[in-house]
């Protein structure tokens, strides 16, 4: 079984200067999409990766990266609901797979509940109003 | 027991008109009885907040200094194109507006990110827009090219005219075929995967008046936040469908074109609206009293999500190609209930029309009535009935010989 997510590494000052990214793709037999990097010498380095591979090689890719010290932050937490532009229609509970947006019987508003989110993204393009944004 | 809309308006102006929503009028009947609520209720509110295509607004610019004659030359607002085809300084602008440079489906599904129903969005706000205009230039209008910011407050007129707003009924759309579809009833996923619905069900205003025998020319409603009129039937109007015994059209039938100053209505009922892989359109919000002059017209208020029903209609194959099949009906209670079984399968069922933002503006309207702010109006003609025998004419083609 393959997985592909999304994820925030976060590396403390003291890893930036060390070749942790070419350990995780040459080690672990990961495919690797740099979406964001941001790197300074001496500061915090930030990357968004998309990350893809056989499950297992992919869960020891994570656990090298937490054993290195790097910080991770999953892009789930991340997708989130703009409340000014949300109208409560529901066109995107059929979309979440995982039932993060989900009608609420009684009042007929859509509740968005964040720690069932695996920020997959598909509700951002099939929200009519574009309530829902992707914030690294 | 009958009532003159007069009687009703001066109820109001004295501040004791009893209004109830189409909601809480269920309630309401259903314990007093028909007899003895015609006679308590005045005003029973609707409301639908929903994505209506045929909607815009033509706004009236001012002249320039020189004139310059847009008519008939290329005028845009935030870069999507307006229609000049009207005199020097009119234009008009449809939701569904795309910039020139738009991609569209070329990758498809397109994101459809800003469109008309954006830029009538932003102008509600408040938001200065960007007007550029190239003409001809003519004697008495010389200018060629015109590029300014330019905000709604500055314009002589800035109208909402949508030609086809509050459809009574519509389809449920769902998807036979293997692949997903991205439709204006929002994206559907392959082999029944969900099944989308638009309407505000028993909140709706043409569901709470079937037979338009009080919503007709001129009657006052509330329109994107603020007032507007019903100004005609809308297009594709169709009362003669098959209707349940509660006179509920069982399909697409009634519409309305609707009209109101823009300058004051609000962004929050006016939102730009993009369907992913079909286009942009705006989502606005309307709501209609209908005056309870009788028993009768109470009794068609009353009407319940699981009275109405509407077709089942596949969008991989008989919508494209304009076939009549249909695979089955369903009431709005059993689509309200967020699962619906079609051919042995349970699909999960999602709206497109909002009902709590429905609820809110039939809520909004009665408490406009209620305090005296918004009087009823006579209609000045009715709407075409299912007397007048309309029959909705597809188109024939006919081949052009060269």
């Amino acid at each position: 079984m393959t997985v592909a997510k999304r994820v925030v590494l976060h590396f403390p000052p003291r890893l930036v200067e060390k070749p942790i990214i070419y350990h995780l793709v040459k080690d672990h037999n990961l495919v690797l999409n740099i979406l964001k990097a941001s790197v300074t010498p001496k500061e915090e380095g930030l990357l968004v990766l998309e990350l893809s591979g056989a499950r297992k090689d992919y869960d020891k890719g994570i656990r090298y990266l937490t054993e290195a010290g790097v910080r991770i932050q999953s892009l789930g937490q991340d997708v989130i609901r703009n409340e000014a532009r949300c109208t409560h229609c529901g066109a995107c509970v059929a979309i979440c797979p995982t039932g993060a947006l989900a009608l609420d019987p009684t009042t007929r508003r859509v509740n968005f509940y964040p720690d069932k989110c695996t920020a997959c993204e598909l509700c951002v393009l099939a929200c009519p109003p574009r309530a829902m944004e992707v914030h690294f | 027991m009958t009532k003159t809309i007069a009687e009703i308006n001066e109820k109001i102006r004295k501040g004791q008109a009893v209004v109830v929503t189409a909601e809480e009028v269920i309630d309401l009947v259903k314990k007093k009885g028909v007899e003895k609520a015609a006679q308590e209720v005045d005003v029973v509110t609707t409301g639908t907040f929903g994505p209506m295509c045929s909607s815009g607004a033509y706004f009236n610019l001012g002249h320039s200094k020189p004139k310059i004659k847009v008519g008939g030359g290329r005028a845009y607002l935030n870069d999507v194109p307006v229609y000049t085809g009207l005199a020097a300084v009119d234009i008009f602008l449809g939701a569904t507006a795309l910039p020139d440079d738009d991609p569209r489906n070329r990758v498809h599904p397109g994101p459809f990110n800003y469109g008309g129903g954006h830029v009538i969005e932003e102008l509600v706000a408040g938001k200065d827009v960007r007007l550029a205009v190239t003409a001809y230039g003519t004697d008495c209008y010389p200018r060629k090219r015109l590029e300014t910011w330019i905000n709604i407050k500055d314009m002589n007129e800035a109208v909402l005219f949508d030609i086809r707003n509050a459809y009574q009924n519509y389809n449920v759309a769902v998807n036979l075929s293997d692949r997903t579809l991205y439709t204006y009833m929002g994206v559907l996923k392959s082999n029944l995967g969900n099944a989308n619905y638009s309407t505000a069900g028993q909140l709706s205003p043409l569901f709470n008046d079937p037979y338009y025998k009080t919503i007709g020319i001129g009657t006052r409603i509330f329109l994107g936040g603020g007032i507007g009129y019903v100004a005609w039937h809308g297009t594709q109007h169709n009362p003669s469908v098959p209707r349940s015994d509660n006179g509920v059209p069982r399909t697409g039938a009634g519409t309305l074109a609707v009209i109101g100053d823009l300058k004051q209505m609000k962004p929050q009922w006016l939102v730009g609206t993009s369907m992913l892989g079909y286009g942009c359109t705006l989502t606005v919000g309307i709501g209609v009293p209908i005056p309870i002059l009788s028993e009768e017209i109470l009794r068609y208020t009353t009407v319940k999500d699981e009275d109405i029903f509407a077709p089942i209609v596949d969008y991989s194959e008989a919508y494209p190609q304009r076939s009549p099949d249909i695979l089955g009906e369903v009431s709005y209670g059993e689509l309200k209930s967020g699962r619906i079984p079609i051919q042995g399968k349970e699909v999960p069922t999602a709206s497109l029309s909002s009902y709590p933002k429905a609820v809110e503006i039939a809520n909004t309207l009665k408490e406009w009535i209620q305090k005296g702010e918004f009087l009823l109006t006579d209609p000045v003609a009715p709407l075409p009935g299912v007397e007048a025998g309309i029959t909705f004419k597809p188109l024939q083609e006919r081949p052009i010989e060269e």
